[in-house]
């Protein structure tokens, strides 16, 4: 017999295919119930669940958002979801593993960091060919691409360092050591700071993008939250370069930092092992992943206010926001 | 007896217990530091005590604070409520309670202007309290202010209610140590005041059951949902309910023919 929830799940499947038009649609992936979750952040609501292959992780929009990329890492590929028909219309190779990705500046190529194979592989998405394979530390995750689009910055979690890979060449042309397992990398705006977080050292690491040098670094200090805890992963900046949206994974807080003076200013509650986050468009919203708590949070980024949690599929990954 | 007879000693009494109460700094302070005291120092060794459950009215992960605010409400409404219902047994010997229930005036009303006068003093308390808490980082949504008054309205007469019961029974005001023993102390610590229920639930299934008929339990959440512009009938009925009983066991309690005092100047 269907429990309750179960029930609830086929209804959301058996709904339809198209999705309504909606203010900010955020899509979600759970790594361990296999689906998107689509999310209207305007209205605070689940609209939808779309089953996808094993293990999704790391989601990205393309250029014109009409598709979204998915790494389903136990598929050992991307899967890419029409997002008229929320139907997986083909898929990319991508190499073992695939976890985060970043596209290119035109939005043809796409990067991939394979965790299992130390390497950072090129894709063209129209080709639908690997293009190449750029060799980076051990396994690899974070993928911030430049502004102008020259520079892509990948972290290895265990080489503890953020590689600067220079686009036009696939070389790597800088290596900045941060502290223990860095996750992600994000350009600020102006493309002269990449923020690393670094998830065991628990820090965020300021590295000035034309000297590879560290620049600053962000520690945390949560009252009643021991240090261990207090793990950095996902990074979001506001388009105006002033503020930084840190998650802190089981720690369950999102850190504002002021990114002119470096100093976190609030940390706001949300749920259990938050590793990322994304905003909308318009930046009135900030949508986290929840991992442990099998939800996601919104935030009012006026406000700094956490408002509502919205139960998702199992262990929420990876987010972004059209 | 007509209309403005009523109405004169409905605001006779809640002028003289407002007056008393802005005479008294000392309970003031006392009925303000005692909550804020819980809120600074209690709350903040259990930030993260409530792990994952998200209950109604909440619509996402709270720190521990924003869930005892309205439990601390509804602690200062319950002392307010004992210890100026229990002031009656002074007032009834000596004070002014003396004179107006020999008043042509119905028992039963002179009581319950009483209870309202009360209740106003105890709003007026949780209202300070409230601004004190916003700036601990307890800010409640603008129209949760408007809309717990009528539900900080009925808890805080049903706990009045509850000391006019018991101070119809209660010969001296010494036994002011009692009640918080046998009276306030159970009343706040089995309810869902500091702990929400499915946490005791968790823990004692007895305990769960008594704080699940609690009626300060109800009078916590009806303020909680109210506090967040949402109305909890269940509560609502229960605590109503529990109000007019209590008013109609003091009112008998008070009926010098019939009540409990006819029965102590006997003994």
């Amino acid at each position: 017999m269907m429990n309750l929830k179960q029930l609830a799940l086929a209804t959301v499947f058996a709904v339809g295919s198209s999705l309504p038009v909606m203010a900010a649609t955020a899509f979600v992936s759970s790594e361990k119930d296999n689906v998107i979750s689509i999310i209207d952040v305007t209205a605070r609501k689940l609209v939808k669940n779309v089953k996808v292959g094993m293990r999704p992780r790391g989601v990205l929009l393309s250029k014109d958002q009409k598709v979204l990329y998915i790494c389903t890492s136990d598929e050992d590929h991307i899967e890419v979801l029409d997002l008229e028909t929320l139907k997986i219309t083909h898929t990319l190779p991508s190499g073992p593993d695939p976890e985060l990705m970043a596209l290119g500046p035109k939005g043809r190529i796409l990067y991939v960091a394979n965790e299992d194979d130390n390497m950072v592989t090129v894709v063209d998405t129209v080709d639908r060919r690997v293009l190449d394979e750029i060799p980076v530390g051990v396994e690899p995750e974070g993928m911030g691409v430049s502004p102008d689009g020259k520079w892509l910055v990948n972290t290895s979690e265990t080489t503890n360092m953020a590689h600067f890979i220079n686009t036009a060449t696939s070389k790597v042309e800088g290596n900045v050591l941060v502290d223990s397992r860095p996750r992600v990398a994000q350009y600020t705006p102006d493309g002269k700071e990449v923020w690393v977080s670094a998830e065991i050292g628990g820090t965020i690491s300021v590295i000035d993008a034309a000297t590879y040098k560290v620049s600053h670094k962000i520690s945390f200090k949560i009252p009643g939250i021991r240090r261990e805890a207090i793990q950095p992963v996902g990074i979001r900046i506001t388009k105006d370069g002033k503020w930084v949206f840190a998650a802190l994974g089981p720690a369950a807080r999102i850190a504002v930092i002021n990114a002119k003076t470096y100093e976190v200013e609030k940390y706001l509650l949300v749920g259990l092992r938050v590793w990322n986050l994304a905003l909308t468009p318009d930046e009135k919203f900030i949508v986290t992943t929840n991992g442990v708590s099998n939800d996601i949070s919104i935030i009012d980024v006026e406000k700094r206010k956490v408002i509502k949690s919205i139960k998702v599929g199992r262990m929420p990954w990876g987010v972004v926001i059209k | 007896m007509n209309a403005s007879h009523y109405y004169r000693a409905l605001a006779g009494i809640i002028i003289r217990e407002g007056l008393r109460f802005l005479h008294q700094r000392q309970r003031f302070m006392g009925a303000l530091v005692r909550p804020l005291i819980w809120l600074f120092i209690f709350a903040a060794g259990f930030r993260s005590v409530l792990g994952v459950s998200i209950i109604p009215p909440y619509e996402t992960y709270i720190l521990y604070e924003v869930y005892i605010a309205p439990g601390l409400v509804a602690m200062i409404q319950l002392f307010n409520g004992m210890q100026s219902s229990l002031s009656m047994v002074y007032d009834r010997e000596m004070g002014s309670m003396r004179v107006l229930l020999v008043s042509p005036l119905p028992r039963w009303y002179l009581l319950t202007c009483r209870l309202i006068a009360s209740t106003f003093i105890s709003i007026l308390q949780a209202y300070v309290f409230l601004l004190v808490a916003w700036f601990w980082e307890v800010q409640l949504p603008p129209i949760g202010y408007i809309t717990a008054l009528p539900a900080m309205f009925i808890s805080g007469f049903m706990l009045g209610a509850i000391g006019l019961m018991l101070s119809s029974i209660i010969r001296q005001l010494e036994n002011f140590a009692g009640v918080m023993n046998f009276v306030i102390f159970p009343m706040f610590f089995a309810s869902s005041a500091l702990y929400p229920l499915w946490k005791i639930r968790d823990s004692s299934i007895s305990l769960f059951n008594i704080s699940s008929y609690n009626p300060f339990t109800h009078a916590v959440e009806l303020i909680r949902f109210s506090l967040y512009g949402q109305l909890n009938l269940y509560s609502l009925v229960y605590v109503s309910a529990v109000a007019i009983l209590f008013l109609g066991i003091a009112v008998y309690g008070y009926d010098p023919g019939r009540g409990f005092m006819a029965r102590k100047q006997d003994t």
